[in-house]
């Protein structure tokens, strides 16, 4: 089995508010992160994909296909846009880094044929990323 | 759905690799520079990786400012600026990055009850890092 790690950046904006939350605990759980008018990130991506190594061509995938579906999937949707307001999966769920991570698994999962997903980690700055490795 | 959070913090601290079980010319051979009697300091990285299900409310694994305030009363402003030697934990073991990286994930076992602790990477300069998973495996 070999891993396989592609990156590709994207920036996007967001906010945390949970509208079952009160206003004073959406201010105590979010804080800063709360303001309805958003603030933004530079996100990394990395895209780890498994698989046995195709004895034809040497490849684990092949990454140009990898890449037009993270294309397609992840940036053509997310980068550069206000991420509660139009990516559907954020209209009720809130856009921490964690269901950034999730969605990001889901919207590849079912695009991938050659090599199976391993991990999405996502950057929200340097230090601060969060792995998923699909349900457990 | 578990997800895995990882937070960088980052402190400085001097050490002197010593044990009182070898002799000097051991000590030497052993440590090499790093057995310098005047000791010689690093600028840690410290990685914590936390796990647990996603909150559907909060959309978080845990509220990454009780980790934060967590980190830095009990792991930051207790070792940033210091000599390890002359801490109470090292006066018995040498203070490697070994050891520290293991106390740091012992400090935060104990402690922080917020979200399941997984991992402590500590990174001793841009070429060496220790991880220390306790129990469980550890997760590439």
């Amino acid at each position: 089995m070999v891993y396989l790690t592609r990156k590709a950046e994207f920036s996007a904006s967001h906010y945390y508010h949970n509208p079952e939350f009160s206003a004073e605990e959406n201010r105590r759980v979010f804080g800063k992160c709360g303001n309805p008018n958003g603030h933004g990130h530079n996100y990394t991506l990395e895209v780890t994909v498994k698989g046995e190594v195709d004895p034809r061509s040497g490849f684990v995938v092949d990454l140009r296909q990898l890449k037009d579906i993270m294309h397609r999937e992840v940036l053509d949707a997310m980068d550069h846009r206000f991420l509660n307001k139009e990516v559907p999966e954020f209209f009720s769920n809130i856009p921490t880094t964690e269901n950034l991570a999730i969605a990001i698994w889901e919207r590849l999962e079912t695009k991938l044929r050659q090599a199976r997903l391993h991990r999405v980690r996502v950057y929200e700055t340097p230090d601060l990323f969060v792995d998923f490795y699909g349900e457990e | 759905m578990i997800a895995y959070l990882n937070r960088r913090y980052r402190f400085s601290a001097s050490h002197r690799l010593h044990s009182a079980e070898m002799s000097e010319a051991e000590n030497r051979e052993t440590y090499g520079k790093c057995n310098n009697p005047h000791g010689h300091g690093h600028n840690y990285t410290l990685e914590v990786t936390v796990s647990g299900p996603v909150d559907r409310r909060t959309g978080m694994v845990c509220n990454l400012v009780d980790l934060d305030g967590f980190v830095e009363r009990e792991v930051l402003s207790r070792y940033n600026l210091q000599n390890l030697n002359t801490m109470q934990e090292f006066t018995q073991i040498v203070p490697t990055t070994e050891n520290l990286c293991v106390g740091i994930f012992e400090i935060l076992q104990r402690g922080f009850a917020q979200a399941h602790l997984e991992r402590v990477r500590l990174e001793e300069t841009m070429m060496n890092s220790f991880e220390f998973s306790g129990p469980n495996p550890l997760r590439k």
